[in-house]
């Protein structure tokens, strides 16, 4: 299925045609489409989750067009202008209020951050399922981790722009978090500021990071993730191998080509999304309160935190791991530890491939055990995600506290319970009706 | 990969040598990049002394003022904040100030030069939130009961008494820093310096 094996184009002898045999000899046009487009097989059963995956390619494109233009008019300045407002807030404020159009494109990109991640967490959730990690597509899976890492960095840094009382007192919290490794730590939160306090130097390396070198790396790891799964063909809702039945011309018996019927299929979903999109960037651009914080229409300032700061809320699972770890340990405080489980809480995703050990992949031939831990794992990570938005208290901290001892015990515990499940026999053929 | 089996062990060595010299090259290369990240000769060169006029601030009253990007508060404190602080001698992580977070001179029991005037950085000592003022003894809004009045950080709960020194059992590991500083005449102060002039 790779690129490369099809054949030339020949020419029909029509302009066009020879135009195409030109480009054809000298770049692989023909076989890239064929490879990827009208001659990849996906299987027939794909069903509503597998909309995610080409709706977050959407909005990275989203993300990218209305990142272009918000920089034409952003200026990554800490400095006071006349009117004693930071520079960077101002030109915000300038854009939402005097660019033409400023204020949707802003919106949008806005929203599309939260978007970004509701669809990578519906993409992700999707992976569980059906086990879509499983051998062969590890390295798909890896590559995927790696987006959702990047993303994260690309998130976080993006909230500092428009230096806002929670841009500025988010990041001096997570950027202090880092200096509590021990050794390094200092130099190392130090070298991510640029400056003993979070400041213009900051607030530009940031910027850089946002434009130029996450989305460079978003973009590689994001071709590779597409490469990876066209080289093994695509799971499905049943988690059965299409290539293993294949018919006397080598075609898998239960995949279509993704060009037209997945590309039109998808342009529904892609209907749809929009449609719940443009309601939320037109009539709920805030989110209330949770894709843009109230905090966050006040200018940065050094002197006074809000009374009360958060991340955004596709932070808040993992930052109500980081305060559930209230404990030192080894002599280590419980703030670096507390660095630690979040970062893993994080990073374990990528193990998966190798700890689930059950024989079948989709949870449709799964049994009982699956189901139930699968479903408390998805309410902890929402009530992590919840109390993750609200002030400490012991309350909140003891039930986060019982929730990551679930997250952890869901992956660290799956090489045995995977095992031990009741399966169903699967079939040799998709199920399709 | 032709000849199989017949390594020119020559030409492996000078394939070798070329590859370390050109890797060293590269991580040479990254000398100048990792260090345009660290703080700039301004910004290192930045943080000049501040000099405050304390005549306009009333007992109770506090301010703030800025040093080095950070808030500096300056409180008067009446009498009877300050007699809240030998009482909290058990409650307090380091009541004696023995972690280096002071000068010399303010390593006493008021955390101070002068007694009422407490000077120090007003950023808390885990995650570098600036915590608010909670002054009201008892009565103050989400404080435990038997509040004595003192400071609340806003992100992770930790908690300070008049002088700035942390409750015991809170995320902040020290007590809050009290800045390098000097009274040049009696009502004026100058922080981030330690002697007149010098």
């Amino acid at each position: 299925m790779a690129a490369g094996n099809f054949e030339k184009y020949k020419s029909d002898g029509s302009l066009a045609g020879n135009a195409l045999e030109w480009v054809d000899a000298r770049f692989p046009a023909t076989s890239m489409w064929k490879g990827h487009l009208s001659e990849y097989y996906a299987p027939k059963n794909f069903n509503f989750w597998y909309f995610f995956g080409s709706l977050a390619l959407l909005v990275l494109v989203i993300q990218i067009v209305t990142g272009i233009f918000l920089v034409m008019h952003y200026k990554p300045d800490a400095a006071l202008n006349a009117n004693g407002v930071p520079i960077a807030f101002a030109s915000v404020e300038y854009i939402m209020r005097d660019v033409s159009g400023g204020w949707l494109i802003r919106y949008m990109h806005s929203t599309g951050a939260s978007a970004f991640f509701i669809v990578v967490y519906m993409h992700m959730f999707r992976g569980l399922l059906y086990g879509s990690y499983r051998k062969p597509r590890e390295l798909t899976w890896l590559f995927g981790v790696g987006i959702f890492l990047c993303l994260m960095g690309e998130a976080f840094f993006g909230y500092l722009l428009p230096w806002g009382q929670m841009s500025y007192w988010g990041a001096q919290v997570i950027v202090n978090l880092f200096s509590a490794i021990p050794v390094i730590g200092g130099d190392l939160s130090l070298i991510i500021r640029g400056d003993f306090v979070v400041g213009d130097a900051t607030l530009n390396r940031f910027f850089s990071f946002h434009v130029i070198a996450f989305p460079l790396v978003l973009i590689g790891l994001v071709a590779a993730h597409v490469l990876a799964l066209h080289e093994t063909g695509s799971n499905n809702p049943d988690g059965v191998e299409i290539k293993a039945n294949k018919d006397e011309n080598g075609i898998p018996r239960d995949g279509i080509p993704f060009h037209p019927y997945y590309t039109v299929k998808d342009i529904v979903g892609v209907v749809v999304f929009l449609m719940v999109f443009s309601a939320v960037m037109f009539w709920a651009p805030e989110g209330g309160g949770y894709f843009l914080e109230t905090p966050n229409f006040y200018p940065a300032d050094p002197l006074k935190t809000p009374p009360h700061i958060a991340p955004v809320w596709y932070f808040t699972p993992f930052y109500s791991i980081l305060r559930a770890v209230t404990y030192p340990l080894f002599g280590l405080d419980a703030k670096f530890w507390g660095v630690v489980a979040m970062g893993a809480s994080v990073v374990i995703f990528a193990f998966l491939p190798w700890l689930d050990r059950s024989p079948v992949k989709s949870i449709r031939y799964r049994g009982p055990i699956y189901k139930t831990l699968l479903t408390i794992f998805v309410i902890c990570f929402f009530v992590l995600g919840y109390l993750g938005t609200l002030s400490p208290s012991p309350m909140g901290e003891l039930v986060s506290q019982v929730c990551s001892v679930f997250y952890f015990g869901f992956f660290l515990a799956m090489p045995w319970w995977s095992r031990m499940d009741k399966f169903k026999p699967v079939p040799d053929r998709v199920t399709f009706k | 990969m032709s000849n199989q089996g017949k390594m020119d062990c020559g030409r492996r060595r000078l394939v070798v040598a070329t590859a370390a010299v050109g890797g060293a090259g590269a991580v040479a290369a990254l000398v100048p990049f990792v260090s345009s990240l660290l703080p700039s000769e301004r910004a290192k060169a930045a943080g000049a002394p501040v000099e405050v006029d304390i005549s306009k601030l009333e007992p109770g009253q506090m301010m703030t003022v800025e040093w080095r990007g950070k808030p500096v508060w300056i409180i008067n404190r009446t009498k009877d904040m300050l007699d809240t602080l030998p009482k909290l001698a058990d409650a307090v992580a380091d009541p004696k100030s023995e972690k280096n977070q002071q000068p010399a001179y303010a390593q006493n029991d008021t955390r101070s030069i002068k007694p009422e005037i407490m000077v120090v950085v007003g950023i808390c000592t885990h995650l570098g939130c600036s915590p608010s003022q909670k002054f009201k003894a008892g009565t103050e809004e989400g404080m435990p009961d038997g509040w004595l009045g003192g400071f609340l950080c806003p992100c992770h709960g930790s908690t300070f008494d008049f002088a700035g020194r942390v409750y015991k059992s809170k995320p902040a590991p020290t007590n809050l820093e009290v800045p390098p500083h000097v009274y040049l005449a009696d009502t004026r102060i100058m922080i981030g310096e330690d002697k007149k002039g010098a």
